[in-house]
């Protein structure tokens, strides 16, 4: 199939997959215990039975339930996802303000596990019972074992306390803040542990695929055929195994991008990074229900967006794909 | 006619897992001419694939070692050699086809790539005159549409072509000796046909020396000059190939070429019944325990063949066996 017939294709599942999460997520909040009205008059100061009744109709929860559904896609196909009363501005704004730090959170992550878990993975498969193979497998062990919160809290006792090296909560210095290029290098600064946190992980769980990967593919045919050419090991290795190894780990590494997501709100929250997983958690404790929807649903649409560039990575990595798709 | 390759009491050893050594392939000597064809037969196991491996030194080293012996290139020995001189000969004075060619090309990298990486390497090409050799090659190995097939990914051809490929890619340097490992095993009849012409006509182009390794008599009878039978990682006959064909002494080679199914309407009596040989050939760990590896499956075994190892012996002209069938009048 060609590529662009593919990207319609995808873009056509797409829409309904953001249909189905449109509907779901509005369901499930609405399902959920807890009356919007009471909470937005909390906010206000005080709840007389008069001003409950014309909050619920002033935001329509007086409406049926299907009726509010119908509204509120009417509204998210215009782009309209609705107002937060909490923020006191409208939702794609606020999410648009705190999608960066996330992205910028959750991209570092992600490449900083593949690019250093598949270098070491490599390395450990050409001696698979050495030092470092054994260092991968003790530390994609505690990887798997530790949670990411636990890992960030004592990540935070030991850098607040201890060694205050990095800093442990937020993602700048705030207005007094340097700007500029001071500016990138304070971001860094700060983000720093959560990437190490966040990755921390999956670094271990890429070495260990990439070096299984690896070693099987060591041991292929075409390898053999390499040497007999006269190719020098690192050729053999970089050129001829490393592009077929790395293929389990972009398969991977686009499934997985949707768990490292929800991974990112719990970071966040440890280490109160300004981004979406803050802003949800947040949103749940304020009932701000608006906002929270639309989270849910840029959250599946970036899922969405990375899967489709994980498609055409794959492509580009394996020229297989091409008539597989056609068969 | 002097010897372009000589292997000369080559032995390899395996660390198996409990500690113990195998040799695989134990005091092999055999040589070969240019423009000459060796075959070497045996069995799955025998060390015939070992064997090719050891001639460009591409031995799993561990568990593999090349014990002893020596293999000269030209003169040259190639157990001596650095590994960077072994590079060099790789692939270019020293080719190999294998026997899977679904698998022994590399699926992320077209043909051509895979061609032209051989001569950039051993010839200094560029990109451009590399990408030219590899059609030339192509169409030297009659792939129909060699332009167009030149930027296919090996997935895009049948295992004919593939194979093909295969030996585009090892006589792109128009290399010394050629060794085919099981070139046609994995392809169909008609196509094991055209890929054994090819080989012909290409030898007799480049003068390349040829050893097919095979399990296959009949590919044998049709390729090669010189035959020599491998058991157990020894060699245990060696005869130019009709004389193998029509007077085998060792009766392990007796067994090989009745196994070998005939299509005559009528093939006679002493024909007339498809044998095999009983028993399977020894594993790894069973070598090397003393007396003929063989005479547990032999029907003419003696006493003394399993207890002594019988030594290469002459049987008639230039034709050898190693069997106590033959030397009966040797003091033990």
């Amino acid at each position: 199939m060609r590529l662009p017939a593919v990207i319609a294709k995808r873009l056509v599942y797409a829409l309904v997959l953001l249909f189905a999460v449109l509907v779901l997520n509005f369901t499930l909040i609405h399902l959920a215990p807890g009356d919007v009205a009471e909470t937005i008059a909390g906010e206000a100061g005080g709840a007389s039975p008069e001003m409950l009744a014309q909050i619920r109709k002033d935001y329509g929860l007086d409406l049926p339930f299907l009726e509010q559904l119908y509204r509120y896609i009417e509204k998210v196909v215009q782009g309209d996802f609705g107002y937060s009363f909490y923020f006191d501005r409208p939702v794609t704004s606020v999410i648009f303000e705190n999608v960066w730090p996330t992205l910028l959170l959750v991209v570092s992550s992600l490449l900083i596990a593949i690019l250093f878990g598949t270098f070491l993975g490599v390395f450990a498969a050409r001696r698979p019972n050495g030092l470092l193979s054994q260092a991968i497998t003790v530390l994609a062990l505690l990887g798997y074992a530790l949670p990411v919160f636990w890992t960030g809290i004592m990540l935070v006792i030991l850098f607040a306390s201890f060694i205050p090296l990095f800093p442990t909560s937020g993602m700048d210095a705030g207005p007094l803040g340097a700007s500029g290029f001071g500016y990138v290098w304070e971001v860094l600064h700060h983000l720093t542990l959560p990437v190490v946190t966040l990755s921390t992980i999956y670094l271990a769980f890429y070495s260990r695929l990439s070096r299984a990967s690896m070693m099987d593919v060591l041991g292929a045919d075409y390898i053999r055929t390499a040497r007999a050419k006269g190719l020098g090991e690192r050729v053999v290795v970089f050129k001829h195994a490393l592009r077929n190894a790395v293929l389990p780990v972009v398969t991977f590494a686009g499934l997985q991008f949707g768990a490292l997501f929800s991974g990112a709100v719990l970071v966040e929250a440890v280490f109160s990074w300004p981004g979406l997983g803050t802003l949800a958690f947040d949103s749940i404790l304020r009932r701000d229900t608006p906002t929270l929807l639309g989270i849910l649903f840029f959250s599946a649409l970036i899922v969405i967006v990375a899967n489709l560039l994980t498609d055409l990575a794959y492509r580009l990595v394996d020229p297989r794909i091409k008539s597989a798709a056609r068969a | 006619m002097s010897a372009l390759l000589e292997v000369q009491g080559l032995s390899v050893e395996f660390d198996l897992k409990d500690g113990t050594v195998s040799r695989v392939i134990d005091g092999l000597s055999f040589e070969l001419a240019a423009g000459r064809t060796l075959g070497i037969v045996g069995e799955s196991g025998c060390g015939k694939s070992m064997t090719a491996l050891a001639v460009m030194r591409l031995v799993p080293m561990p568990p593999g070692r090349i014990a002893e012996g020596a293999i000269r290139l030209a003169g040259e020995n190639l157990l001596d050699a650095t590994e960077a001189r072994m590079r060099d000969v790789r692939g270019n004075d020293v080719s190999m086809i294998f026997q899977e060619p679904m698998t022994s090309l590399n699926p992320v990298y077209t043909i051509g790539d895979q061609i032209g990486e051989t001569v950039r390497l051993h010839q200094g090409l560029s990109r451009r005159e590399a990408h030219n050799r590899a059609i030339e090659m192509l169409r030297a190995v009659s792939i129909p549409a060699p332009e167009k097939r030149v930027d296919e990914y090996p997935h895009q051809l049948s295992g004919g072509m593939r194979q093909r490929v295969m030996i585009a890619m090892a006589l792109a340097c128009q290399p010394q000796v050629l060794i085919a490992d099981e070139p046609t095993t994995a392809l169909d009849v008609t196509v094991q046909a055209q890929i054994f012409d090819l080989l012909k006509e290409l030898q007799q182009q480049t003068e390349a020396a040829v050893i097919l390794i095979t399990h296959d008599m009949g590919a044998i009878a049709e390729m090669a000059q010189r035959v020599v039978v491998m058991y157990a990682g020894r060699k245990v006959e060696e005869a130019p190939v009709d004389e193998m064909l029509t007077n085998p002494k060792h009766p392990y080679t007796r067994g090989l070429i009745a196994c070998v199914p005939h299509l005559e309407a009528d093939p006679g009596p002493e024909r007339g019944a498809l044998m095999e040989i009983p028993g399977v050939v020894p594993s790894v760990a069973e070598l090397g325990r003393g007396g003929c590896p063989f005479a547990p499956r032999c029907a003419e075994a003696m006493d003394r063949c399993r207890r002594e190892m019988p030594r290469e012996t002459g049987v008639g002209e230039d034709h050898t066996a190693a069997c106590w069938l033959y030397l009966d009048g040797d003091a033990a």
